[in-house]
Formats: C-alpha cells, sequence, structure tokens
C-alpha cells in the first residue's frame, strides 16, 4: 500500500504584498514590513561609504538619529548577475535598506508554503516560504534575512565614528567653559 | 513439523521478500525506488526557479497545489546531468519524522515490478539501500533520503532557532500572517 501523501503545508490567510523585480527575479515582501519606498539615489545621497570585510553586498549606510541603516544590494545578496538597485525598501525594525530594481505590483497572497525541506542552506534565512501566483512560484522573503547578526556586528565594527552634531557640540563647549569645582 | 504448516511458513517468507519497486532510467542506467515511496509519474511542467544555495536542487514545479523540489540525482548517480527528460518520477523523502515529495526527473518510462531485495552491505554507496536482480541486470535499489538534499544536513549552528520558520518543523511554522 502505498504511503500517504505528505501534509498539504501553508495556511489560508490574506496577506498583502509587495512584488518586486532584482533583475530578472521575482520576488515577494509583506508589504507590513516595508517602512519606506525611496528612489536609490535619494537615500544614498545622504550617505557614507562603508567597507566590511566579506560583506561585499553592503557598501554604504545612512544615518538617520540615533540609527544607522546599511544599503543591502539584492544582488549581491542573492548572488544575482545584476546592478545596483534603483528603488530602496526600508525595512521596519531591522537596520535594511534594500536595494532592488523595480516593483512589479501589490498584490494578496492567499497561502504561504513553507520551503521544502530539500533546500537546507542560507536560503532557509532568506526566505519565509513560498507562494503561488498566477501559476507562478514566487519566494517571500524574510525582511530580517538579509543582514545576520554577525554581519551588523562586523558592519558596527567598520563603520566610522559619528561626528558630533552641533547641538552636541554646543553642550560639550558649554560643559568646558562651566567653572570646574576642586 | 507438519507439511501444512511447512508450507504455509514458505509462502509467507516468499511474500516477505517479494516487494514492489518503480524501476526508472537515468542514461543508459536503470534504478529502483519502493513502490511505496513514490506518488506518480508526471510529464515535464515549468520548472520554477529561484536564488538557493543547495546543490542539486534545480527550482520546482507545481504540481496539485503543491509545490515540489526538482532534485537532479543523475549527476551522483552516473556522473553527468540529463540534457533531455521525459517525466518526472515525484517521490516521497523522509526528513525526520516528516515526508515531503520531491521530484526527480527520470529519461524513459518508469515500470512497476515485484521483485527480490538482496541488502545492501557495509561497503555500498549510503545511496544504495538494496539490489534486486531483473531482466539480467542487478539494479541498484536507491535510497532518496541519502541521494537528495535536506535539512538534516545542515551546517551545525547555522540555523538560528530563534527565527519563526527556520526549525526543522517549519511547515507547520510558515503562516502568512496578515
Amino acid at each position: 500500500m502505498p504511503s500517504p501523501a505528505p501534509e498539504k503545508p501553508g495556511t489560508l490567510h490574506a496577506e498583502q504584498i509587495i512584488l518586486f523585480r532584482i533583475g530578472q527575479q521575482l520576488f515577494a515582501l509583506s508589504s507590513s514590513s516595508v517602512q519606506e519606498v525611496r528612489g536609490a539615489d535619494s537615500l544614498s545621497g545622504g550617505a557614507s561609504e562603508i567597507t566590511a570585510p566579506g560583506i561585499n553586498k553592503v557598501r554604504q549606510f545612512v544615518r538617520r538619529g540615533p540609527n544607522t541603516l546599511f544599503l543591502v544590494s539584492g544582488a549581491g545578496h542573492f548572488g544575482l548577475p545584476t546592478p545596483q538597485g534603483i528603488l530602496a525598501f526600508v525595512l521596519r525594525n531591522t537596520r535594511t535598506a534594500l536595494l532592488v530594481d523595480g516593483i512589479e505590483r501589490m498584490t494578496t497572497m492567499t497561502r504561504l508554503q513553507a520551503l521544502p525541506l530539500s533546500f537546507c542552506h542560507e536560503e532557509r534565512q532568506w526566505y519565509r516560504g513560498l507562494t503561488a501566483l498566477d501559476q507562478t512560484v514566487v519566494p517571500v522573503v524574510r525582511p530580517e534575512g538579509f543582514l545576520s547578526d554577525e554581519e551588523l556586528m562586523a558592519l558596527d565594527r567598520a563603520l566610522p565614528p559619528r561626528e558630533p552634531s552641533c547641538e552636541e557640540t554646543e553642550e560639550e563647549l558649554e560643559a568646558e567653559d562651566r567653572p570646574t569645582r576642586t | 513439523m507438519e507439511p501444512k504448516r511447512q508450507a504455509k511458513r514458505m509462502t509467507a517468507s516468499t511474500e516477505l521478500e517479494l516487494k514492489s519497486f518503480v524501476l526508472l532510467r537515468l542514461g543508459e542506467r536503470r534504478f529502483a525506488v519502493a513502490a511505496d515511496h513514490t506518488a506518480e509519474l508526471v510529464s515535464p511542467s515549468r520548472v520554477f526557479s529561484f536564488p538557493h544555495r543547495t546543490p542539486g536542487i534545480e527550482g520546482v514545479i507545481l504540481r496539485r497545489g503543491r509545490i515540489v523540489p526538482v532534485c537532479d540525482v543523475a549527476e551522483k548517480l552516473i556522473g553527468t546531468r540529463l540534457t533531455t527528460r521525459r517525466f518526472y518520477l515525484i517521490a516521497l523523502r523522509r526528513y525526520g519524522r516528516r515526508t515531503e515529495w520531491v521530484a526527480i526527473p527520470v529519461t524513459g518510462e518508469c515500470e512497476l515490478i515485484n521483485a527480490e531485495l538482496t541488502e545492501a552491505s557495509a561497503s555500498d554507496e549510503p545511496h544504495v539501500a538494496a539490489w534486486l536482480s531483473h531482466g539480467g541486470d542487478v539494479i541498484e535499489v536507491l535510497n532518496l533520503d541519502a541521494l537528495t538534499p535536506g535539512l538534516e544536513n545542515l551546517t551545525v549552528g547555522y540555523v538560528a532557532p530563534s527565527q519563526p520558520g527556520s526549525q526543522t518543523d517549519c511547515g507547520h511554522g510558515a503562516e502568512a500572517r496578515p
């Protein structure tokens, strides 16, 4: 008697997603995980260069108040032979601004299938799973999967020291002018 | 021992050794997979590929609403990748206590046979589950668990357990959360 078919994985909840392209490859990302969509130029206009050993996908960072965002090349992350992206997704609750080549459309997915267990390398960190849309299979990316904790630590180590802002400088000068008690 | 009881015992023994297998063809060679580990034979359909780092997986196909990985085992078994394929044999692959479908590209018709098994020896390759004899050929019975990649082959410490869906039971953990 044949073995029973494996359990059909996935669940049936509607989720709004953004379909985007890196080169010719289509990916999906939950729209709730995107905080901002910016032109890559407008974001990188205020960006500074960074070089961390072994992390070629990150070449720039942006300081926003106390936070630092790293511009991650989607092509570099996935190993795709494509130039830098022209759009940047600032991903919510992460320190990643993902560079992509374009938004295809927004749509709704109703089933997310776990990545088959045959896939057993970095892709398990990259993807939440796969979804079938219009007879096409699209990987659904994991927003936290673009920079690992180790990569973030390496990038933090490679950051130049913060330049004090005007307000900080004034406060420091005032503190120096104050008489010190001996 | 009574002759009747002895005959009954011999019949039971013979039945235990005869099992059903699906013979598949890769190039000029034939291999066998236990019939109860196969689901169906399907015509080649569109393979969807996306970036990944697992060797031996071409992509995935859509079959009956499921997303099934395509594992080309020809390179491991006959030393070359398949340039043409006639069917995908959809087989069951175990991952610990879970099973999932995998699609194995084959180059010819598959055949269902009954044959006697010879146990694999310690010197056989891990992908050889057993041997059988059919039509004058000695044929390897494949152990797909050893032949195709899987989560149990992960580098230790690679998957951070704190991340949702990264556990081995991620089939249940992957949910579309609105």
